[in-house]
């Protein structure tokens, strides 16, 4: 980094700030305005709310806003994926049209890509998109989609062409979630919780201008999304500000977190609350066990050595090197520590395991860690998934034989509406 | 905490690789292994001599390099890969021992033929299978002759020098702990090498019957020392594990991308690639630990002897499984003597038990936590 520009930033942003920063304008208001100044997104490009800045003076651009606790644009949720995407993929008047109130918060988006047919092999989406002349319908149905029923628009991956071969039969486009042909439902889980909803499509519309990308290459414009989402899946659930702060800003900010974090409140449960353990055993007199001291012992391992293997990964990436195997493993070795912690709380707790909610040690809580953990080695890439890009990728053995090439109308599928 | 290794580091682990390459193929391996010895002379020399890895993490001050346990760690890890033949752990083990308890003058007096390669040390401790602590300890000190057995004792038919611990008794009301030096040819030593599973490291048993020993760093109770050496000779040996692991996990891929059945590449079946996938976050996980407990080692981490536990632990875990698996993705020819993998995999065996086996350490674990 070239120390004369990073002190020019700093200063020229400092001054913005003094001049603009305002903890009691609307949140709106001030997003607004920091959206147009490009401060917003500074790595963007200047002609896109930008400031054409390199991706490693970013961290003095945040240190700033932290230093004096200024608002940043809205990140929460799927918002910057879709922007992302749009930025890579959209046009210029979809740029103009959908950034801005990204931005700004003031638009909610959601990622419509899983199907009940299609979780691991999303490209076998069934979602059909056909062409009337005037507009594309929109039919079918989506599963798993956090925020849909307060969303304004939504990312969409369906069919355009059922000839082609699967990957390149899909389309990409940006639906309007309010109209008649889209319908949201709760999509209730085994942990009793609807963090997620279905979506069915029965001829909804997509006007011709709100195709992304060109049709055909929406599997390629999928897999931008789905970069960025991998990148953001921290970030995500890490919106953090002191509770003494005052002025209107953080109270519409608050209640905007509290609205987006809303679905992941059971997430630290689903991990397995490691954390828990020595107090429960200590409190159900279980230190003395000297079987569930060995599997509290093989937890801990498991947590630590997850813990500092994510870390040999990150400090590899800030040096510049070439990443090793180590990145590509926390997602797995997060399911042996939920899956670990879950067998330790079920010892720990014993008869008690059966109960939940007030009856339930912890006021339910335990009883959320055993039914939410399942859910681990699933979401975001099976477990099994996980492994086959380790093999293939990391240790570059070879894919299996593929069973789906050829026209997609001829691939096996699950039971679901005909090509 | 550094959390990558620096430019020396890496530089320090290609010319370990590089000499291991070309000292130790598995025709040597299995050449030495055969011998009594147990070692080439030839490669001793270069190792300690030429290459100074025998004076890693001795003090310049005692004619080592003054490098840290995460520099030591890193030697081990490559002849864990190599599965090299040689007094390297014992000799390095001794030097670590002695740092820990003599007096400046004795230091200087043992630790630069130690650096130079020119003794080889050992570091004579246990006595009873399954007890590694320091109550297990029996052979007796009776103003300086030593009465007693040792077992498993890491090249204790070759080395110049031993290390013994012993249980004191001055006639004071309590007995206590002490770290011996033992001349390898004293009168009434007798060393006998014992028949291991894993050729690749020879163990002996040793009989003293009034052998006469110098008391090392005063006559206190080292009881207290002798924790912190074996946390150091587990952190030690669970870097030397993933080395041997990580070249497991190697050798299994590449004979799953080779062999073909049923008309396509073993590694292309999930059944196979699935396996390999849990061998590399087995070996990454564990190579987390011991990286982090050597470097915390360095840093007098007051959680040293709960890390030293938790790196055995788990290179203990991982290393058996990964062994196990590689034999059982090579299938028939896995277990015949001509294939290497039984090599690694019965060091991995001897390696699960020596210094405390994966239940000891995650009991160690969770006592060491809980203080």
């Amino acid at each position: 980094m070239d120390p004369v520009n990073a002190k020019k930033l700093r200063q020229e942003l400092r001054t913005w700030l003094e001049s603009n920063w305002d903890p009691n304008a609307s949140l709106i208001q001030w997003r607004t305005k920091l959206t147009e100044s490009g401060w917003g997104m500074p790595t963007w490009p200047t002609q896109w709310f930008g400031k054409d800045l390199p991706q490693a003076l970013n961290p003095i651009v945040e240190e700033e806003f932290a230093r004096i606790n200024a608002v940043t644009v809205a990140r929460t949720g799927i918002r910057l994926l879709a922007a992302a995407t749009i930025l890579e993929h959209g046009n210029d008047d979809q740029k103009s049209r959908y950034l801005p109130r990204i931005l700004t918060g003031e638009d909610t988006w959601c990622q419509l890509f899983s199907e009940p047919g299609s979780g691991s092999d999303l490209a076998g989406a069934i979602t059909r998109a056909d062409f009337d002349g005037n507009h594309w319908i929109v039919n079918g149905q989506k599963v798993w989609t956090t925020s849909a029923h307060h969303a304004d628009h939504g990312l969409l991956l369906a069919r355009t062409n059922w000839d082609a071969p699967k990957h390149d039969g899909l389309s990409y486009f940006v639906i309007d979630m309010h109209q008649p042909g889209v319908s949201v439902h709760p999509l209730k889980q085994m942990n009793g919780h609807a963090s997620f909803n279905q979506v069915f499509f029965t001829d909804a519309v997509v006007a011709p201008e709100n195709q992304v990308d060109r049709i055909g290459n929406g599997w390629k414009v999928a897999m931008t999304t789905l970069m960025h989402e991998r990148r953001s899946a921290d970030a995500l659930r890490t919106v953090h500000r002191d509770h003494d702060l005052t002025g209107r800003i953080y109270d519409e900010e608050r209640d905007e977190t509290a609205t987006v974090m809303e679905p992941y409140k059971w997430y630290p449960q689903r991990a397995g609350r490691a954390d828990l353990v020595f107090e429960r055993a200590s409190e159900m007199g279980k230190m003395d066990d000297a079987i569930v001291r060995q599997a509290i012992a093989e937890l801990m391992i498991k947590v630590r050595t997850a813990e500092w293997t994510a870390r040999r990964a990150r400090a590899a990436q800030q040096q510049g090197r070439p990443q090793g195997p180590e990145g590509s493993l926390g997602k797995l070795a997060a399911s042996h520590v939920a899956r670990q912690a879950s067998k330790v709380h079920t010892m720990i707790s014993g008869s008690d395991s059966m109960l939940e909610g007030e009856d339930g040690p912890l006021a339910g809580l335990i009883a959320e860690i055993l039914v939410s953990v399942p859910a681990t080695s699933i979401a975001g890439g099976t477990d099994e998934i996980q492994r086959n890009i380790i093999a293939e990728r990391v240790l570059g053995m070879p894919k299996e034989p593929r069973m789906d090439t050829g026209p997609f109308r001829d691939v096996m599928k699950n039971p679901g509406p005909a090509a | 905490m550094q959390f990558t290794f620096n430019e020396e580091q890496d530089q320090l682990r290609a010319t370990a690789q590089k000499f291991l390459a070309d000292k130790s193929p598995t025709t040597e391996v299995r050449r030495i292994m055969a011998t009594r010895q147990g070692y080439d002379a030839a490669v001793w020399t270069q190792l300690s001599g030429e290459l100074g890895f025998t004076a890693t993490h001795i003090p310049e001050a005692y004619g080592g390099l003054g490098l840290s346990y995460a520099e030591l760690g890193i030697v081990f890890e490559e002849m864990g890969r190599s599965l090299l033949c040689a007094p390297f752990f014992a000799t390095a083990l001794a030097a670590t021992a002695v740092m820990n308890v003599a007096t400046e003058s004795e230091k200087s007096e043992l630790l630069p033929d130690i650096a130079t390669g020119n003794r080889i040390a050992t570091f004579a401790v246990f006595e009873t299978a399954g007890k590694w602590d320091s109550d297990s300890i029996r052979l007796s000190a009776k103003n300086n002759q030593l009465n007693g057995i040792k077992r498993y004792v890491l090249d204790g038919h070759i080395a110049d020098l031993l290390i013994v611990v012993a249980r004191t008794n001055n006639g004071n009301e309590t007995d206590s702990i002490g770290f011996f030096l033992v001349d390898g040819n004293a009168p009434g030593l007798t060393r006998r090498v014992v028949n291991t599973i894993d050729a690749t490291r020879k163990l002996s048993e040793l009989e003293f019957v009034d052998v006469t020993a110098r008391r090392l760093g005063g006559d206190d109770d080292q009881a207290a020392r002798l924790a912190d050496t074996l946390d150091l000779a587990a952190i030690g040996l669970a870097n030397e594990m993933v080395g041997g692991a990580q070249r497991l996990v190697d050798e299994t891929v590449k004979y799953a991308v080779e062999r073909i059945q049923f008309g396509r590449a073993i590694g292309s079946f999930q059944a196979i690639k699935h396996k390999c996938a849990d061998m590399l976050l087995d070996v990454e996980m564990a190579k987390s630990a011991a990286y982090y407990a050597a470097a915390a080692a360095e840093s007098h981490d007051p959680e040293l002897p709960a890390l030293a536990s938790l790196a055995k632990a788990s290179a203990s875990e991982a290393y058996m499984r990964i062994a196990a698996e590689c034999i059982q993705i090579h299938g028939g020819i896995g277990f015949t003597w001509d294939n290497d993998t039984h090599l690694w995999f019965k060091r991995a065996k001897s390696s699960e038990v020596f210094f405390g086996d994966p239940s000891y350490h995650k009991e160690q674990l969770i006592t060491r936590w809980q203080h």
